[in-house]
């Protein structure tokens, strides 16, 4: 238990992608079979505990500590996790500390009424981190910022393997892993990965560098086809299991039943998840209203339609049909999708052409409709099969160009890690006008990418030299209409929003240029964002 | 009857003895101060006359130059010193090089002003001593039930991990100049780390006055160097303000540690960007608070400033009559 309890703390306060990897793998190679597996499982969220309500550790607590006292404690600490990890008044005379392991074994075979005995017994004999991670295990919620992918690629690193086959077989293991671990160190066989229902990792494309690639790449050998703007996903229905994964095999079959459901056939699509109006696309902010709900009733389908625009054909009957060529896999997903019959799958359609300059004129200026809010085209090698990761040549994305504005930055806070000695997430804002009519910036997004090391120093510079308030790590800096910077900020969409002063929410907003010469008076006003939000197609070249 | 606010009462400049006429910290320039320890929120620059130990003294000296008194007394450990008709001792507190408790006697009656202290032990200055009095009065910068500082050698463990995990990286670690930074270099010492450990500018004249005062810090060199690779796999320790200074852009990547009592709760790592937090303190925890005060088992607890509720409520709990004194212009921050 302490090794992963110093193994979560550690993560809750680190940044760096490339240093929780670290922290994770050297984890796993360490730590003993099955301690490693629980640990791995409970970061990827397929090991969680119902165990301990807060109310019950509140009550355990007080029963041994003066309810004043814990009460200024909570109050300064903020989290009741942790409270009473740092404030357990431990009894004396507790046994050794548990192992992650042991805490599983135990719960899985205790009664509600032995569970409170237990989880005193352990707060007894565990010190503060390992309290603190005992608790954060048990009410079901770790959050120390590591996604399940991550933790899987960390897996992967232990062998080191593609992270895709560690992904291929997930749904085929069982925690604790051993398995996987025995593998991965060169101990035994691959673990089968037959295991109806699973997840096929997904096959990715690369970004097109027009001015490179279109030049050597033939017309002919390609196919096209819309880029939706949903998220990617796997329908599968296999030896009568029927799930709904995310591309990086996440489970969201229970977020997602009517689309589940509607697969009637055996076969594995990869396609993009919608809500569909009678067969129109809603746009990504109706989908936010299904993602990330666990639980879904009537009204919610009623309301926000899911479906999947299918791309392509994994899998049909027993057959695997990903070393199939694409021509093969698309005249096979054609027939395939017409049998399920149904409006929760349709058919992502193919844009037949003839030259490079066609399909660039096709991406600049997308048919009414459906297109029009698409995040830019898929070009696809005829004779393609389908490989997990993101080869290069096959595939790739050509997405539209972004919107563009002009903003000035009003607030800038300091970065993390790397970044902490940097004012590098800036807040900008557009010109509106006041009750009174006056001219005032409202900000309307924030950014904290785009940029080069050299020009973040630059307006590291600017945002020091120009200071005019700080809240904690946040300085306000000046921004007035001919004193304070400008950025061009690309993004991919805006939305209506009642969460922003501004009522509009940007989709990936980045720096596209930083404009030292440009008066921020002469910066855009909400009116023109105004504008492009009612004519979503239209993109500002 | 004598009155333990006949031989101390708190003032706006601070802890004053009327029958010796002095302050004990006082915040503004008086005639005559003890001070307890060097930290600058203590020991400020301007009195007429000061009394110390002789450490605090050359630390006071170092920092403000050494006209900063008119005249300056140095007492020794365990030393009676005659103030008017009182009796002052300074005995050890195991705060910092130097730090004192000042135990004050009259006509019969003993009150000890703990100024900072703790009780665990420290490499670089001489263990607290509990003196039995009439009045305790101590100070609650960790006054919480939260603060229960762990072992220092499994902090220091977790620092020389990470530096292992990490070789590529620097490891940049806050510490407070005086005492914090000293007491870092030796545990890290003594945990076996004999590699030249790099430190920041304003650390340099302390160390150097510790190491004159026999404490071996070992190979040091200043944290300044060509390229940024010099301080990959190196340990770096600076004041907790440069550590997210424009400085620390010259440490590849540097994994940003701060020893202090305040680490203890992660929110306030979280917002000091902190990414290895080191619960290292030269203040007494909540559990050597309340041991110290079972400990001495005196007359009356006073408590001068920190979190001084919690603990009052727990004297109140176990019978032990506490008052809070407020003092005013303590720091109870980056020297934790």
């Amino acid at each position: 238990m302490r090794a992963f309890a110093d193994l979560l703390d550690r993560l809750s306060l680190t940044g760096s992608r490339n240093a929780k990897l670290t922290l994770l793998r050297d984890y796993l190679r360490q730590t003993p079979d099955p301690d490693r597996g629980w640990a791995l499982a409970a970061l990827t969220g397929d090991l969680s505990f119902d165990a301990a309500k807060p109310a019950f550790i509140r009550k355990a607590v007080e029963a041994r500590m003066d309810a004043q006292l814990f009460r200024w404690s909570y109050d300064y600490v903020g989290d009741l996790a942790e409270t009473v990890a740092l404030v357990w008044p431990a009894r004396p005379g507790a046994n050794r500390e548990p192992e992650l392991s042991e805490v599983v074994d135990a719960l899985r075979g205790a009664t509600r009424a032995d569970v409170q005995k237990l989880i005193e017994g352990w707060l007894d004999a565990l010190a503060p981190t390992g309290r603190w991670a005992l608790l954060k295990l048990l009410t079901g919620g770790l959050r120390v910022g590591l996604s399940a992918r991550l933790a899987k690629q960390a897996a992967a690193d232990v062998g080191p393997v593609p992270v895709a086959e560690v992904e291929e077989l997930w749904h085929a293991l069982h925690a604790p892993y051993e398995d996987l671990f025995a593998w991965l160190e060169g101990r035994s066989e691959r673990p089968s990965a037959d295991n109806p229902g699973r997840f096929r990792p997904a096959m990715l494309a690369q970004a097109i560098d027009e001015a490179v690639d279109l030049g050597k790449l033939d017309p002919a050998d390609h196919a096209a086809e819309w880029k939706w703007d949903g998220i990617r996903v796997q329908l599968v229905n296999e030896g009568g299991v029927r799930r709904l994964y995310t591309r990086t095999g996440d489970d969201i079959s229970r977020t997602f039943p009517d689309v589940v459901d509607a697969l009637r056939d055996e076969g594995v699509i990869d396609g993009e998840l919608l809500v569909l109006r009678e067969g129109k696309v809603a746009s990504f902010a109706d989908l936010q209203q299904r993602l990330n709900r666990k639980a879904v009733d009537a009204r919610l389908l009623a309301a926000f339609p899911a479906a999947v625009r299918a791309y392509d054909l994994l899998a049909e009957g027993e057959q695997d049909t990903r070393t199939l060529g694409f021509a093969e896999r698309r005249a096979r997903l054609e027939a395939f999708v017409a049998r399920q019959a149904s409006p929760r799958i349709d058919l992502s359609p193919l844009q037949p052409f003839q030259s490079w300059a066609e399909l660039a004129a096709l991406r600049a200026d997308p048919p009414a409709g459906d297109p029009q809010a698409a995040e830019g085209l898929m070009i696809k090698r005829w004779d393609s099969i389908y490989q997990a990761g993101r080869p290069k040549g096959p595939w790739f994305k050509w997405k539209r160009d972004p919107m563009l504005i002009d903003a000035v930055l009003m607030y800038a806070q300091r970065g993390h890690g790397k970044r902490s000695s940097f004012y590098s997430d800036y807040t900008f804002g557009v010109w509106t006008r006041d009750a009174g009519g006056a001219r005032i910036l409202t900000p309307v997004g924030k950014a904290y990418f785009g940029f080069t090391d050299e020009e973040l120093k630059g307006i590291d510079k600017f945002v020091r030299d120009n200071t005019v308030d700080r809240f904690g790590p946040v300085r306000s800096v000046r921004a007035e209409p001919d004193a304070g910077l400008v950025f061009e900020v690309a993004f991919e969409g805006l939305q209506r929003s009642s969460r922003h002063k501004s009522g509009i929410a940007m989709r990936f907003p980045r720096i596209s240029r930083i404009r030292w010469d440009k008066p921020p008076g002469e910066a855009d006003d909400l009116a023109s964002l105004e504008r492009m939000l009612e004519q979503p197609g239209e993109r500002d070249q | 009857m004598i009155r333990p606010q006949d031989l101390l009462c708190p003032r706006p400049e601070g802890l004053y003895c009327p029958p010796g006429d002095f302050y004990v910290d006082p915040v503004r320039p008086v005639a005559r101060a003890v001070i307890t320890h060097g930290h600058a929120d203590h020991a400020r620059a301007g009195h007429d006359t000061v009394l110390a130990t002789a450490e605090t003294l050359k630390i006071m000296a170092e920092r403000y130059g050494a006209d900063f008194a008119q005249a300056r007394q140095a007492g020794a450990y365990g030393e009676a010193v005659a103030r008017d008709a009182v009796e002052v001792t300074l005995v050890p507190a195991g705060h910092v090089l130097g730090s004192a408790q000042a135990v004050v006697r009259w006509k019969g009656l003993t009150m000890v002003v703990s100024g900072d202290y703790k009780r665990r032990r420290d490499p670089t200055c001489a263990a607290f001593e509990p003196v039995p009095c009439d009045v305790f009065i101590t100070e609650a910068t960790f006054g919480l039930p939260v603060f229960r500082h762990p072992d220092d050698g499994t902090e220091i463990a977790r620092l020389l991990r990470s530096v292992a995990q990490f070789p590529e990286r620097s490891h940049l670690v806050g510490a407070y100049a005086l005492g914090k930074a000293q007491r870092i270099i030796r545990l890290l010492r003594e945990a076996g780390w004999d590699r030249t450990i790099h430190v920041h500018g304003a650390l340099e004249r302390l160390n150097g006055l510790y190491e004159r005062h026999g404490i071996d810090l070992g190979p040091m060199a200043p944290a300044t160097s060509a390229t940024k690779q010099d301080f990959a796999g190196e340990i770096v320790i600076a004041p907790p303000s440069a550590t997210q200074d424009r400085w620390s852009r010259r440490f590849p990547d540097p994994v940003i540690a701060f020893a202090s009592g305040w680490m203890q709760v992660r929110a306030r790592a979280r917002q000091r960007g902190v990414e290895l937090p080191l619960v290292i303190s030269d203040h007494a925890d909540w559990d050597e608070l309340t041991a110290t005060v079972a400990e001495l088992q005196p007359g009356e607890l006073w408590i001068t400033h920190g979190r001084e509720e919690a603990l009052a409520r727990w004297c109140e709990l176990q019978g032990v009559p506490a008052r809070a004194l407020a003092l005013v212009g303590y720091e109870d921050d980056d020297d934790g």
